[in-house]
C-alpha cells in the first residue's frame, strides 16, 4: 500500500509497508498515481496516454526511478513480513500507571471529561496507602520490563501533593531492590504552584505537561475558576518560572481547542513566541456530535487546514516543538510497538483514589470498564483481554488505513465515547491524525532541502 | 536520482529485526492523554 499526497507544496509518497518516505517532483508525482502494481519493466502505452501533457521520454525516466525503488523494496513494498500476532500481547507486563491522585479540581474547565475532576464519582483525594499499593502493584505485574512510568494525574494532581512526593520517595527507595527505574510525569493546571514545589517538579518528574489552551482571551474562556474567572494570569508566569528551571528536562504546555476557536495556530505561537514555550501540544476536543465543543465533522476541512496555516509557520521554525508535528521517520519505535497503540488496559492502566482500576484515565468512572480494586486484589481478565485485541490489524478501518503505523490505531477511549464501540475509531479524529502527519511529513522533506524549488 | 528522492528508507521493515522489547514510553504517557501517534516517540534501543 501507498499513500499519496501534496501538503506544503511537496508531493510525497509514503510507503506503508516499509516505512519509506519519498519526495517527487509533480511529474513522477502524477504517474505513480497512474501506477497499478506490479510495475512492467517500462511504462506501458496506457499509462502514458493518461498523462498527455507528460513527454513520453521523460516519463519513462520517472518509471525507471521509480522501479528502482521497488526493486530496492522502498515502493509497493507488501505487508507480509508483518505478523499479525506480533500485535496480539497475552499476560503483557503492565508498566505504565496513571495514578489519578485527586478526583478534584481547583479549576472548572469546560471541556474536562472528568466531569470537572470528581469524574462523576465525587471528589477525593488518594491516600498514600493507596498509592504506594498501586506502585507495589506495577512492579509486581511489570515482569521484565525495568522502565516504569507514573503520570500524576487527576482531577488537579497538586491537590494530593503530599501523597505524589511521599510515592516518589517510596518508589526510589525500591529502585534498586527491585531493578526498576520510575519515570514520573506530572499533569498539571498550574494553580498551586510555587518557588519550592516547582524546585521539586524540576528534580524529581522527567516530564512536566502544563495545561494551557493558548492566548488569554481562549485560555480564559474555557479554563475558569469556580468563581468563573480566567486562570491565565495566575498560572502563566508560574508555568514560565517552572519551565526556565528545567534544564533539559522535558515539558509541554498542552492545551485543547475546541469548535470556538478554530484557529488554534495562533494559539500554539502565542504559547511558542509570546509565552516562551517551546514544546507545545494542542488537542482537538473530540465527542459525539451533540458535544457542544467538540470539533464536528463539518469543521475537518477548516481544522485540516488550520493544521497546515500551522505547518506553514513552523516549517522554518526548528526552534519550536509541536508535538503532533514531530515524527521520526529514521529511528522511531519498532513496527512491533506501532501495532499495537497506546496499551490502554494491557500495559498501561488508571487507578483511582479508591483504587479502582480501569483501563486508562479515559474510562475512569464507567463501571462497564472496571478492571478491578487494589484493595480487593481483584483484576478482571475478561477486559484486559479485551483490550490486548485491540491493535491495528483486528480494527478494520486501521487495517485499511495508511496511516496505521503513525498513528497505531487512535484511541480506545475516543472511539468508544464517538461511536460507542473501543473497536470503531472516530471519523474526526482520524481525518485530523491523518492530517497531522501529512503535515509533518512535508515539513521533514522541506527541512531536508528535498523539496522542489 | 532526478525526479525522486528519498527521506527515508525501509526503516520500519528494518525495525522489525530488532524490535519489541517494550522499554518504550506508553504512548498515551508522553503530552497529550488523548491520542496514541507513536511516530514522535523515541526507541529505548536507539540511544
Ligand atoms: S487514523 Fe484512524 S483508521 Fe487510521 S490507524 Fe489511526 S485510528 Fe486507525
Ligand atoms: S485509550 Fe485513548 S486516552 Fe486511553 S491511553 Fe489509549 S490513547 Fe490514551
Amino acid at each position: 500500500m501507498i499513500h499519496t499526497f501534496e501538503a506544503l507544496g511537496c508531493h510525497i509518497a509514503l510507503d506503508v509497508a516499509s516505512g519509506a518516505v519519498h519526495v517527487l517532483d509533480k511529474m513522477s508525482y502524477d504517474l505513480l498515481n497512474c501506477v497499478e502494481p506490479p510495475m512492467a519493466e517500462h511504462c506501458p502505452a496506457e499509462v502514458a496516454e493518461k498523462l498527455p501533457q507528460y513527454d513520453a521520454a521523460a516519463l519513462e525516466e520517472c518509471w525507471q526511478e521509480l522501479l528502482e525503488l521497488v526493486k530496492a523494496h522502498q515502493l509497493f513494498e507488501e505487508e507480509t513480513y508483518i505478523d499479525p500476532s506480533w500485535a496480539v500481547v497475552k499476560n503483557t507486563p503492565i508498566k505504565a500507571l496513571c495514578l489519578n491522585v485527586a478526583h478534584d479540581c481547583n479549576l472548572r474547565c469546560k471541556y474536562c471529561f472528568a466531569s470537572k475532576g470528581g469524574y462523576g464519582t465525587g471528589r477525593m483525594l488518594m491516600s498514600f496507602e493507596t498509592a504506594k499499593r498501586a506502585i507495589d502493584f506495577v512492579v509486581e505485574r511489570s515482569g521484565k520490563r525495568q522502565n516504569i512510568e507514573v503520570d500524576f494525574f487527576g482531577g488537579e494532581p497538586m491537590m494530593a501533593l503530599d501523597t505524589c512526593k511521599k510515592t516518589v520517595e517510596y518508589a526510589r527507595s525500591i529502585e534498586e531492590k527491585t531493578g526498576k527505574k520510575f519515570r514520573f510525569t506530572m499533569t498539571t493546571n498550574g494553580m498551586l504552584l510555587n518557588d519550592e514545589n516547582m524546585k521539586y517538579f524540576n528534580e524529581e518528574m522527567k516530564n512536566c505537561v502544563l495545561s494551557l489552551d493558548g492566548r488569554p482571551c481562549v485560555n480564559d474562556k474555557m479554563r475558569v475558576t469556580a468563581g468563573g474567572h480566567g486562570s491565565y494570569d495566575i498560572i502563566v508566569p508560574k508555568f514560565q518560572k517552572l519551565v526556565a528551571g528545567r534544564g533539559d528536562k522535558e515539558y509541554y504546555a498542552r492545551g485543547t481547542f475546541t469548535r470556538e476557536n478554530l484557529d488554534f495556530a495562533d494559539d500554539v505561537m502565542h504559547m511558542a513566541d509570546e509565552l516562551g514555550f517551546k514544546n507545545v501540544s494542542v488537542e482537538p476536543a473530540v465527542g459525539k456530535a451533540d458535544d457542544p465543543l467538540a470539533i464536528t465533522e463539518e469543521q475537518v476541512p477548516q481544522v485540516c487546514a488550520e493544521y497546515e496555516k500551522l505547518a506553514e509557520r513552523l516549517v522554518n521554525r526548528p526552534d519550536i516543538n509541536f508535538f503532533h508535528f514531530f515524527v521520526d521517520l529514521e529511528q522511531g519505535p519498532c513496527v512491533i510497538k506501532r501495532m499495537r497503540g497506546c496499551g490502554a488496559g494491557n500495559e498501561y492502566v488508571a487507578i483511582t483514589p479508591e483504587g479502582d482500576i480501569y483501563p486508562c484515565h479515559q474510562f475512569v468512572g464507567n463501571p462497564d470498564f472496571k478492571i478491578g480494586n487494589l484493595y480487593e486484589g481483584t483484576f478482571d481478565k475478561e477486559i484486559a483481554e479485551k483490550f490486548c485485541g485491540v491493535n491495528v490489524y483486528t480494527k478494520e478501518d486501521c487495517r485499511k488505513c495508511w496511516a496505521k503505523f503513525y498513528c497505531s490505531g487512535g484511541c480506545s477511549a475516543g472511539n468508544y465515547n464517538v461511536n460507542g464501540d473501543i473497536m470503531k475509531p472516530s471519523k474526526v479524529a482520524c481525518e485530523l491524525e491523518r492530517k497531522r502527519l501529512e503535515c509533518a511529513i512535508a515539513i521533514k522533506a522541506i527541512r531536508a532541502g528535498l523539496a522542489e524549488e | 536520482m532526478k525526479h525522486v528522492k528519498t527521506l527515508a528508507g525501509a526503516t520500519l521493515k528494518m525495525s522489525a529485526a530488532h524490535g519489541g522489547c517494550g522499554e518504550c514510553q506508553t504512548s498515551c504517557q508522553s503530552a497529550c492523554k488523548t491520542s496514541c501517534t507513536v511516530a514522535n516517540q523515541k526507541c529505548e534501543q536507539s540511544k
